[in-house]
């Protein structure tokens, strides 16, 4: 990773709210970080924190209204928030890729494998559909399925969990894209299988040399995967940290209760400790505690804590944390 | 690009399409009703097809002489008042009943899947827009509506289509823009936009495919109602015009001879109400047989 070079992905104080019945909906409340070309970003949080609405925001794929996104994403340069709706769809599958979380509903079932990995291709390269089917066979052999000729010709509901994501990683790469936001790739499968699809991902990353955010609340991957991770709370990023020192030295209270949290075989004969949990759930977006959004939860709260929000303090490059334990 | 080699072991060739076609003959197969049906409308079919051969000569010259008799060995559902065989004109008005429901079918097709095609997957002000020409439409019972139109088009088989056609497309635009609302929101959709995919291609290609069993369940049930209201039409002297044979029609010249010669008018009725009950039965049972919630 180049610090001097030009980032991929810059996003600059993303706001996305969604208008609800019941009121403004902040999800994502002012987040910034950057990807480098090639690298992979782990961006870590616990359910409803923002991940993958920050994840849809880059792509606006969310419907507006009842959602407003605010900020700046600047992709190689260019605000895609400034886009028209064809200047996004230009970027949508060509230079940024998704891949989503449920393989198993993200296939189109009245289409056939193949037409669906095709469908990128044909909308972004101009292929002819015999040469996009050929394209969409190739794909398949490259996510490792046996016999891609003849299972490009099936339907989803003939492929795994496993297989589906796989055709999924597959549509993904079929426009050769700069970055994937890869939104909890392996959460719906079993173990096994997301150990394969990491390794396979990480395999094509090289290949490809396509930069990807990494979305995940599982550190174990993480930590296999990532070479920087942001940690997202309540809507805004508490801390960030090359991974190494995420693992070494978490500073944010937050951040060492999500570490806490892994169940590690063995540690109660070692620390006298049972596995730990971090206290209560993440509030919810319409009600947002003054202050530090963590400190209800937090251990090491102060009084100081429930009353202003915490500063973001950059301890060096790419490591900063908002806390007023750093204060 | 490498020629791709081929694992022999994984090799069954798919007949998906063929399966599902299949597996819905199966399940209506065991719906006798639906059978029924679909084989009297296969009956009205041919005969739509075939009626010069079954019937040679015009349906609609009169032999006075024959006059209002009944049914006999030559004309087994008797004559009207101008001496026309009844079965005769029954066979050749089931082509003018059949196009009239393949019209009228079509026109709301064409006009109400696209609109409620946009009017789902869009929403916002063009939903709202869709949606209350949509409830105004609704506000009027169909046969009104069609009535209404075609005082103001005029007779005829092409205005007769046309009028309950228009009836029918705000019945079509509720019912995709009802099942585009759930489909819209499944994650592949959502995946195909994030390809990049166009919205023109997103709604022909993902999302029309998976609304189709509605679609074809209500155009089963529609081309029933369809044959009804231009009948009714017909009846009222302002559909298909006579000499045209014409169910409706029929019907509405035998009303004068409903006590002299009750067959002149029950004939045309029985072939109305088969007609319309047939495609009933078909729909319902088309129903059942796609809805893959009901296994065999």
């Amino acid at each position: 990773m180049s610090e001097s070079a030009m980032p991929l992905l810059e996003i600059k104080d993303l706001r996305t709210r969604f208008h609800t019945l019941d009121g403004i909906v902040n999800a994502v409340d002012g987040i910034d970080f950057e990807v480098y070309q090639g690298e992979t970003l782990g961006l870590v949080g616990e359910s409803g924190c923002g991940k993958s609405v920050t994840a849809l925001s880059i792509l606006q794929l969310l419907r507006c209204p009842p959602a407003e996104i605010q900020g700046s994403v600047r992709f190689d340069g260019i605000n895609l928030l400034g886009l028209d709706r064809e200047g996004v769809r230009k970027i949508r599958g060509n230079e940024i890729s998704m891949i989503f979380q449920e393989p198993m509903t993200s296939l189109n079932p009245v289409l056939k494998i193949g037409e669906q990995i095709s469908e990128a291709a044909r909308v972004h390269k101009n292929m002819t559909r015999q040469q996009a089917w050929r394209w969409a066979v190739e794909m398949l052999r490259r996510v490792q399925i046996p016999g891609p000729g003849s299972r490009s010709k099936q339907y989803p509901h003939k492929f795994s969990g496993g297989m589906r994501q796989r055709a999924m990683i597959g549509i993904s790469l079929s426009c050769n894209p700069r970055l994937i936001l890869a939104d909890e790739p392996t959460t719906a499968l079993d173990v096994t299988i997301q150990a394969q699809i990491m390794s396979l991902m990480q395999r094509l990353k090289e290949e490809f040399n396509t930069a990807i955010v990494l979305i995940t609340h599982d550190l174990g991957v993480i930590a296999e995967m990532a070479s920087r991770v942001v940690v997202m709370y309540a809507g805004k990023v508490v801390e960030e940290a090359p991974i190494k020192e995420l693992f070494k030295d978490p500073r944010h209270p937050y951040t060492r209760g999500l570490l806490g949290s892994i169940p590690v075989i063995g540690r109660k004969e070692k620390t006298g400790r049972r596995l730990q949990e971090i206290p209560g759930i993440v509030p919810s977006p319409m009600q947002m505690p003054l202050g530090c959004r963590f400190h209800p939860r937090c251990p090491e709260v102060m009084n100081r804590c429930c009353e202003q929000q915490p500063p973001m303090i950059h301890l060096a490059e790419h490591r900063r944390v908002s806390c007023w334990l750093e204060t | 690009m490498t020629e791709i080699k081929e694992n022999p072991v994984c090799h069954p060739v798919q007949r998906v399409a063929e399966n599902r076609f299949r597996r819905v003959w199966a399940k209506l197969k065991r719906n006798k009703a639906a059978l029924v049906g679909a084989f009297l409308i296969l009956v009205y079919v041919l005969s739509a097809f075939t009626a010069p051969v079954l019937f040679p000569g015009n349906p609609s010259a009169p032999n006075l002489i024959k006059s209002l008799e009944s049914p006999t060995f030559r004309d087994p559902l008797g004559t009207d008042e101008l001496g026309r065989s009844i079965l005769g004109r029954i066979i050749y008005g089931s082509r003018i009943s059949l196009i009239i429901a393949v019209g009228v079918v079509l026109v709301g097709i064409v006009f109400g899947i696209p609109l409620g095609l946009i009017s789902g997957y869009y929403g916002g002000k063009i939903d709202f827009g869709i949606q209350r020409i949509t409830d105004t439409m609704l506000a009027f019972p169909g046969f009104l509506l069609a009535l209404a139109l075609v005082s103001v088009l005029g007779v005829g088989v092409k205005n007769t289509v046309i009028s309950i056609g228009i009836s029918m497309v705000p019945l079509y635009i509720r019912l995709v823009r009802g099942c585009v609302l759930s489909v819209r929101q499944e994650d592949y959709v959502e995946a195909a936009r994030a390809v990049g995919t166009r919205d023109v291609v997103i709604l022909a290609r993902h999302i029309l495919p998976n609304v189709m069993v509605p679609i074809t369940v209500q155009t089963s049930l529609s081309m029933g109602t369809a044959i009804l209201f231009a009948a009714g039409l017909g009846f009222l002297g302002i559909g298909v015009q006579p000499p045209t044979p014409e169910w409706g029609a029929m019907l509405g010249s035998a009303r004068s001879y409903l006590f002299n010669a009750p067959h002149v008018a029950t004939f045309p009725g029985i072939a109305i109400f088969l007609a319309v009950l047939s495609f009933n039965l078909l729909g319902d049972g088309l129903r059942d047989a796609l809805d893959p919630r009901f296994k065999i």
